[in-house]
């Protein structure tokens, strides 16, 4: 089951928060039809925060089509946004540790991997390459 | 929606000093409100007034639809938790429940049983051994188990280390959950509140600045930064909050509900903490303006 925490200093707004890692979840493939999602009450006490905000959050994914509420039984995800990509995963993931280790070697910290990374897919995404 | 608590030119007075002025509130039910504002502002006042503690000096409050603390049903209907979350230092854990057992008709003796027990906590202990936290949740558990339809907490967990404030914060919402009780709790620190509520009011002295849903003031205002221009020339939707000049560069928080269209403003959303403060250093401003009106 999925265990959801908050970043208070994201700037992004709670309930997007659980959103977003329900859907980023499903993306990698951690949650699956069928699974269920904790019950409203498990999340309130669990991060302390607003059950209102959980509440919102898991309308919006039912809004979304990701969740539907089974009365009396829990909420189940009815959707998945893994496709046939999913398989491509583990290779990628393998190339993208070896070029990681390259760009360490190489003397890149962390912080200008990222901004390289996020650079080249800005440039390669706005040419249409990607 | 029905209010929970409303209060109309609410005001209290201690001799000339008034604690509380001109309070206009209408806070619907089901919410988990914040009460926040610094030491000295009036939170305790306005707390005490809601829970019948203190009578008003001057207007109306009325909690759940009813005056505060003026039948044993309106009392039993709110469970308060004062001020350092006090308990009977020489009393053991189990002769508190009995106390509240006695005291509180509509008493759910298995309710506080069980959260005792999951809290870990031994019955036989007196309460002056115990922790900071425990006694804190022992307080929760007194004011939670007469199943009140609102809980009032003043500044319960200002003492607490953190992980006593999560702890006690987990079992706060936890009764929200199960109970649908409505909370209102103060703290001079936003970010103790931001999590757990869905409410906001802010008060400097003496005075309500902002009340309102979260979701809501945090989509109506905004940072305005750009080249330096007068305050007084912004568009009629968009009041000032705070501004600050350099020679070159305007700074401004604005509450409008409309979006901020001119294109010279950089325009950024603000956080929780943000708001409040800007709200905060607007009532000081106003105090340190000489004061042109005569009180009687």
């Amino acid at each position: 089951m999925i265990e959801f925490h908050l970043d208070a200093r994201s700037g992004v707004a709670p309930y997007q928060q659980v959103v977003q890692q329900v859907r980023h979840a499903l993306r990698l493939g951690l949650l699956e039809v069928g699974d269920q999602l904790p019950t409203v009450k498990e999340v309130v006490t669990s991060l302390a925060i607003n059950p209102n905000t959980v509440l919102k959050a898991y309308k919006e994914l039912e809004h979304l089509g990701l969740v539907a509420a089974r009365p009396g039984i829990g909420i189940f995800v009815t959707k998945t946004l893994s496709d046939d990509s999913l398989a491509a995963h583990g290779p990628l993931r393998q190339s993208l540790q070896r070029w990681l280790s390259q760009a360490r070697r190489a003397g890149l910290d962390e912080e200008s991997i990222e901004a390289l990374f996020r650079d080249v897919i800005r440039s390669s995404f706005s040419e249409g390459v990607a | 929606m029905t209010a929970v608590l409303k209060a109309n030119g609410l005001g209290k007075r201690y001799g000339r000093k008034w604690a509380l002025s001109e309070c206009t509130l209408a806070i619907p039910a089901g919410k988990v409100v914040g009460l926040v504002g610094p030491n000295g502002a009036g939170k305790t006042t306005l707390l005490h007034l809601s829970v019948g503690l203190l009578p008003p000096s001057t207007g109306s409050i009325s909690v759940l639809g009813a005056r505060p603390g003026t039948t044993s049903r309106q009392l039993a209907r709110v469970g308060f938790v004062a001020q350092e979350t006090p308990t009977y230092a020489g009393m053991s854990i189990s002769d508190h429940l009995r106390l509240g057992s006695w005291m509180n008709p509509s008493w759910d003796a298995k309710l506080a049983e069980d959260r005792l027990a999951r809290l870990g906590l031994d019955s036989h202990q007196k309460a002056g051994e115990i922790s900071g936290g425990q006694r804190a949740q022992l307080a929760l558990t007194l004011a939670v188990a007469k199943r009140p339809e609102l809980l009032v907490l003043d500044e319960p967990i200002a003492s607490l280390d953190p992980l006593a404030r999560r702890e006690f914060l987990q079992g706060l919402m936890e009764v929200v959950v199960e109970h649908g009780a409505s909370v209102i709790l103060s703290s001079h620190l936003v970010a103790d509140l931001e999590r757990v509520c869905d409410y906001l009011v802010v008060l400097v002295d003496s005075r309500v600045q902002v009340a309102g849903s979260i979701e809501e003031l945090l989509a109506t205002h905004y940072r305005l930064t750009g080249p330096r221009r007068d305050a007084n020339a912004l568009p009629s939707d968009q009041q000032v909050i705070g501004e600050s000049h350099t020679d070159r560069l305007s700074t401004l928080v604005v509450r409008t509900d409309k979006p901020v269209l001119d294109p010279s403003w950089s325009v950024e959303q603000l956080d929780l903490e943000d708001l409040v403060l800007a709200y905060m250093s607007r009532a000081l401003e106003q105090d340190r303006r000489p004061k042109l009106e005569v009180r009687p």
